[in-house]
């Protein structure tokens, strides 16, 4: 069962679920909110390929940069625009409005393309296959590897040795206090939702990649992940959801291996079991809090 | 330099200020007294911009910062070192130090006053790459002293320094405090403790149930008041504090 092709799948799923997760993430460590927008912003990266791509036949590498612009641009205007105006009134009022922009963000592109499935145009080296030591895999499944451990180094020095990065943590952590070192509200916040578009829209680009094709839900089943993913990681960090994304990919493999024929279509109701069993007997996720909690003495 | 006139204040249906008014003059080390739920903290929040005042209004320097956002306050010049101290835990000392010169820094000026803050709480140093939430109680009141002081404040504001502390450690903060004063620091203290604190004010607010019931420098508060009976922190409050 442990062979290379395992793996490299595992690896592959888990690197995709964990760049997904990290975005989830990261606004839900500053705002408390699970913004369920956030599958859409992958959904919207993947009719940015589309459009560019199929409609405009721009080149491959423009259109990619377009599907993270395009992301990037969604997340930060679902902040400026509909989570900003409720943010004082209550954690409860923000939870529907994130919901009431992806239903909204679903129907923009239902009635101005269309509520069928698009083909999405990628390069053809994405699915070229390679052998490395007898395992064949797609070239996607090394790239997707490649990206995000790229991605995440990126991301992983903008938090320790940037201003802005200990900002967020620090935002992260107490909130008002970090507004009353003249820290912004506004301007941590809104750095969350970019950056949680940018890793949405560079996974949007593989999720996609993998049917090749986008619908107006495409964005339901990663959000899904990414949530189940950071609910076993642990919330309260990223290095959880990173966590939380690899244990995913490797649960969803194993259970797509050892499960019979007749049982593979349960096995998304297997992965809920699993994370019921999380919220029961580890609701704080695999990574606890870091040492938020003052020492006494 | 601070003036805060007529403060009324309120959290949802339960008011907390009945009309505060508390003058804060230059070079002063002025201290709002009473027991826990007088409303010391809740005027502080009034000040900070955390909480915006029903009526009444806030001046610093002649101009009215009433219900001005919390970050805008440290560019202003008030710093405030909150209650229960308030560390970002997962980050490291220096990290805190960092962020509260986040309006102020600059390369050469950062550096030096974390060298002065060195000498002040040579704890810290030691302590520099040490996560904040790793410190005692004490080392932690120590760097969110020595955070606030980072932005370079004109008025100092401190929350219930002494809260939680070890009888040696609250030494320290007063002393520290009385230092600070020595420097010509103005200082807004919050305290329960009204014997310490008087010990080192020029002036004293006593805060009773949202309202100012004595005010004046501490030879006219003790004339006022006994200082030592219960209502204003003695022994016997501990069984009947409210919550706040």
């Amino acid at each position: 069962m442990i062979n290379l092709e395992f793996v490299i799948n595992t690896l592959s799923l888990g690197s995709l679920y964990a760049l997904l997760s990290v975005g989830l993430v990261l606004v839900y460590g500053i705002l408390k909110l699970v913004n369920f927008a956030y599958g859409e912003y992958i959904m919207v990266s993947g009719y940015a390929i589309y459009l560019s791509g199929a409609v405009l036949h721009m080149p491959w590498y423009v259109t990619m940069v377009i599907a993270v612009l395009a992301a990037v641009l969604v997340s930060f205007l679902t902040e400026y625009a509909a989570i900003r105006p409720v943010r004082t009134k209550s954690a409860d009022a923000m939870l529907v409005t994130s919901f009431a922009v992806s239903v909204f963000l679903q129907n923009v592109v239902l009635l101005t393309i269309s509520p069928r499935s698009r083909a999405v145009p990628l390069p053809s080296f994405f699915s070229k296959t390679v052998t490395i030591a007898g395992a064949t895999t797609p070239l996607r499944n090394l790239l997707v590897i490649g990206t995000t451990f790229v991605v995440l180094i990126g991301l992983s020095l903008l938090m320790k040795k940037t201003v802005l990065g200990m900002a967020m943590r620090a935002a992260a952590d107490k909130f008002t206090t970090t507004r009353l070192m003249g820290v912004p509200a506004n301007f941590v916040i809104s750095a969350a939702f970019i950056i949680s578009g940018f890793l949405a829209g560079v996974g949007g680009i593989f999720w996609v990649g993998r049917s090749a094709s986008v619908d107006p839900l495409t964005g339901a089943a990663p959000l899904l992940i990414a949530f189940i993913a950071t609910v076993m990681g642990g919330m309260n960090s990223p290095i959880g959801a990173v966590v939380g994304g690899f244990v995913y990919g490797l649960l969803f493999n194993v259970l797509s291996i050892t499960l019979p024929a007749s049982m593979i279509s349960y096995r998304d109701a297997f992965m809920f079991a699993i994370v019921i069993l999380f919220l029961l007997f580890r609701p704080e996720g695999i990574v606890r809090r870091g040492y938020t909690e003052e020492r006494v003495g | 330099m601070l003036k805060v006139d007529n403060i009324h204040a309120s959290y949802g249906a339960v008011r907390a200020l009945h009309g505060i008014s508390v003058e804060v003059e230059e070079g002063q080390v002025v201290a709002l007294l009473g027991v826990n739920g007088a409303g010391k903290s809740t005027t502080l929040k009034c000040i900070t911009g955390v909480l915006r005042p029903t009526s009444g209004t806030v001046t610093f320097l002649g101009e009215d910062i009433t219900g001005r956002t919390p970050e805008s306050l440290v560019k202003r010049g008030i710093s405030l070192v909150p209650e229960g101290r308030e560390i970002f835990g997962s980050l490291t000392v220096e990290e805190n130090l960092r962020l509260g010169a986040f309006t102020s820094y600059q390369r050469d000026r950062y550096k030096a006053d974390l060298k002065e803050m060195f000498e002040l709480f040579p704890i810290l140093e030691e302590r520099l790459h040490q996560a904040g939430g790793l410190l005692s109680g004490g080392e932690q009141q120590m760097l969110a002293i020595a955070r606030a002081l980072m932005a370079h404040p004109r008025l100092l504001m401190l929350d219930e320094p002494s809260l939680g502390l070890a009888p040696a450690m609250t030494d320290q903060v007063f002393e520290l405090i009385s230092q600070l004063r020595g420097r010509g620091l103005t200082i807004l203290l919050v305290e329960q403790n009204a014997e310490r604190a008087l010990q080192v004010v020029d002036r004293a607010y006593l805060l009773t149930n949202g309202l100012v019931e004595a005010s004046g420098t501490t030879e006219e508060i003790k004339r006022q008041v006994d200082i030592t009976s219960s209502y204003l922190g003695g022994e016997d409050t501990k069984g009947c504090e409210v919550g706040r």
